[in-house]
């Protein structure tokens, strides 16, 4: 036991000693769940609009007023004529162009009827779409406001409630992302990296000769990075709650658990890579491009995974973060249980034990 | 002198045993993969209605709503529990509540309250599944009303037609959008990375040594590593053209030699950068995970996920010292809409200015002797 302390001791010297990497690792989640929560955002806003309208009356310029007004838009400048509408959108001044028929409002006024025609700069079509949204909505706003009311009755009223979500923050995404990958980052890469290392230099061999059982060996070396994903998993607990203010409606010990859980599968793919690379480079390689980036695409954290094509989904279901931020968006924001969870724990499990065993098994005792 | 340096830095990376291999299989990869997972279309809201009336209107609602194959529909039960159970399932996304005396309402002048209860988790999918189905019964209820008041829907209302047009991606296709981005995406890695870690390699296995007690400028030596990496980064670069032409059958609008000089100024500013960072790293340890901070930072600020302009000022302020999101809106606007120089020109002074400014650092950290 004294020579397991003596051994984790001298790992978080080893760790502690490198001052950068620490500061890095304890602030990227920090840095990652600002960025994320203020910064990025799916909605599209601001869009850039450019207006031609010859006659510029009443109604164009109630409806420009409205566009401007409003959040979605930005109206940046007239053009003439339709070149000037390409000019404009190749040199990136607007991505929408409104044109207003001539004689707008007293078409409108006279025949009841009159056109728009908005073009949009398709180049990214969600975006596109969106504010094409939103502006139809705008200016069918304004024509509902015009029409004489309809003493019809009988409309149908929508009323919108939304669960567990009631602003519809994004941050409720991508905290469990974050998490995730966070963790993948430091007890896969690192810790990989950290006993590939000793490799390389020639002191595994001295550890290995020593009467030290190999397994304090490995887990002298794992756990540093086990208390640094610690460190960090409250970190970003804590900002979630106090500065993004995500609640977690569930059970925290729930959360807890899993997450431990979760840290366990990533210690576990460390060790594996580990056992099968002999060189720094080749663990940075495989962990990094084999790992970080599935765990970015295919985990949900950014991109749903309903949306992936069939064979994509199934890769999905080999990463371990996938289940993870599954299990942490039932917990946190729906507020279910452990119970509601199982599948994901259980899939979890058994990552851990077949990891394990296979790294066990790999690790040698003996340099060949 | 540089003739020599340059042999031995293409003799290390043939005889490398991943090297090779990474470039030609990674711009694959990547190209092949991301586009299909790296999409936000939203497909197949599931709808669970909970329609308490059982008329033929709530019924021919609910069938509106089916036909618009925005929505599937999962269930259709009598009460709410029912219903909130499919979305803790994730069954469905999105719940209708109709209630009793829907059509009676309808028929009798009255306004009637529906409910929509999206699961907002996805704040996105939640957004654009109430609209949609909000203007879904909109347009259903106009319908309605015309049947029934046949003379009051005719006079009462002005209408602004609305005509849509589409620009430089007519079928709204998100790959065509992500293919460009994720091009600037792995030119950063490769380009990025490698020079980092190659340099950060030789310090940490004495090599650096050798070639510090060497007449070589500091320079020429820094220019004998990021030669082979400009051009591995074009070779990479080339592959990704034809995979996008091959696989996706996408040509870009604009010319590639205006593509291929941003290309080159922009792998010489990001392989400065990588060298700058190798230059402050003592072990490779050190440098992969800093260049690897500095990547995630910048992947994210560029626009590959999110646009740039939802972004708060401060955060497009920042956006502007990254040189991912310049390339990026370089290879969009290039490969979709034709821009030429002119039109890019601020984004090619932005990029001439990190090459210089990287570059510059890197010539002058690096040091001879520790």
């Amino acid at each position: 036991m004294k020579q397991l302390f003596s051994f984790i001791r001298k790992e978080f010297h080893h760790i502690f000693r490198d001052k950068a990497t620490v500061m890095i690792l304890l602030m990227m989640p920090i840095i990652q769940i600002i960025l994320f929560g203020f910064a990025l955002s799916q909605e599209v806003k601001n869009t850039k609009v450019v207006v031609l309208s010859t006659t510029s009356d009443e109604a164009t310029r109630r409806i420009i007023n409205r566009i401007d007004a409003s959040e979605y838009f930005d109206v940046v400048g007239t053009v003439h004529n339709s070149d000037e509408i390409d000019a404009a959108f190749r040199d990136g001044k607007a991505k929408l162009a409104m044109i207003f028929e001539d004689h707008f409002s007293e078409n409108l006024k006279h025949t009841g009827k009159s056109h728009i025609q908005l073009i949009a700069d398709a180049t990214d079509p969600n975006a596109a779409n969106s504010f094409m949204f939103y502006a139809s909505n705008i200016i069918s706003n304004y024509q509902q406001d015009i029409s004489q009311p309809q003493s019809g009755g009988g409309m149908i009223v929508p009323e919108v409630k939304m669960l567990y979500n009631p602003q519809m923050l994004s941050a409720f995404n991508f905290v469990p992302g974050v998490l995730g990958m966070i963790m993948i980052l430091i007890c896969a890469m690192m810790t990989s990296i950290a006993i590939v290392r000793e490799k390389e230099m020639g002191t595994m061999e001295i550890l290995l000769v020593s009467p030290m059982k190999p397994m304090y060996t490995i887990l002298s070396k794992i756990s540093p990075y086990f208390v640094l994903s610690v460190i960090n998993f409250a970190t970003i607990m804590l900002l979630s709650v106090f500065v993004l203010k995500v609640p977690i409606a569930g059970s925290f010990i729930s959360l807890l658990i899993v997450s431990l859980l979760y840290i366990f599968v990533a210690l576990a793919l460390g060790l594996l890579i580990s056992t099968v690379t002999n060189s720094q480079l080749a663990a940075m390689m495989i962990s990094g491009m084999g790992l970080m980036i599935p765990v970015m695409l295919l985990s949900g954290m950014i991109f749903p995974i309903e949306n992936m094509p069939a064979f994509l989904r199934f890769i999905s279901n080999f990463v371990p973060a996938r289940w993870y931020i599954d299990a942490v968006k039932t917990i946190m924001i729906k507020g279910l249980g452990l119970g509601a969870v199982l599948k994901d724990v259980g899939v979890l499990l058994l990552m851990a034990t077949v990891l394990v065993t296979i790294s066990l098994k790999k690790f040698k005792v003996r340099l060949e | 002198m540089i003739k020599y340096l340059l042999k031995k830095e293409f003799k290390q990376i043939i005889r490398n045993p991943f090297l090779p291999k990474m470039i030609f299989m990674f711009p694959l990869m990547v190209l092949l993969v991301f586009p299909w997972a790296a999409s936000y279309e939203i497909k197949n809201l599931n709808l669970s209605v909970i329609d308490s009336d059982h008329t033929p209107y709530s019924q021919r609602l609910t069938q509106t709503i089916v036909s618009s194959n925005y929505f599937r529909l999962t269930d259709i039960s009598s009460d709410y529990n029912h219903a909130l159970k499919s979305i803790e399932n994730n069954k469905a996304d999105i719940i209708l509540q109709i209630p009793k005396n829907f059509e009676k309402s309808i028929i009798n002048h009255e306004n009637v309250k529906v409910m929509i209860s999206p699961n907002a988790v996805n704040g996105m999918k939640a957004g654009v599944g109430m609209t949609y189905l909000a203007s879904i019964i909109g347009e259903f209820n106009a319908t309605l009303i015309s049947e029934l008041y046949p003379e009051m829907a005719k006079n009462s209302s002005s209408i602004i037609q609305i005509d849509s047009q589409y620009r430089f991606n007519k079928e709204l296709n998100y790959q065509v959008f992500m293919v460009p981005a994720l091009m600037v995406m792995i030119l950063t890695l490769l380009c990025g990375f490698l020079p980092a870690v190659s340099i950060v390699f030789e310090k940490e296995i004495g090599t650096m040594e050798q070639m510090n007690v060497s007449p070589v400028p500091k320079i020429i030596f820094i220019l004998g590593k990021l030669i082979p990496f400009w051009i591995i980064g074009f070779i990479a670069i080339t592959i990704g053209f034809l995979v996008a032409w091959l696989d996706y059958g996408l040509i870009p609008v604009g010319h590639f030699l205006e593509i291929y000089v941003f290309v080159a100024v922009y792998i010489f500013a990001i392989s400065g950068m990588g060298i700058v960072i190798s230059n402050f790293a003592q072990t490779l340890q050190q440098a992969v995970f800093i260049v690897f901070f500095f990547m995630l930072l910048f992947i994210m600020l560029s626009g590959l996920y999110t646009p740039v302009d939802s972004m708060p000022n401060w955060a497009q302020w920042l956006a502007a010292f990254n040189p991912l999101k310049h390339l990026m809106i370089v290879m969009r606007s290039i490969y979709l809409k034709g821009s030429n120089f002119s039109q890019l020109a601020q984004e090619l002074v932005a990029l001439l200015g990190f090459a210089v400014a990287f570059n510059g650092l890197a010539v002058l950290s690096y040091r001879k002797s520790s």
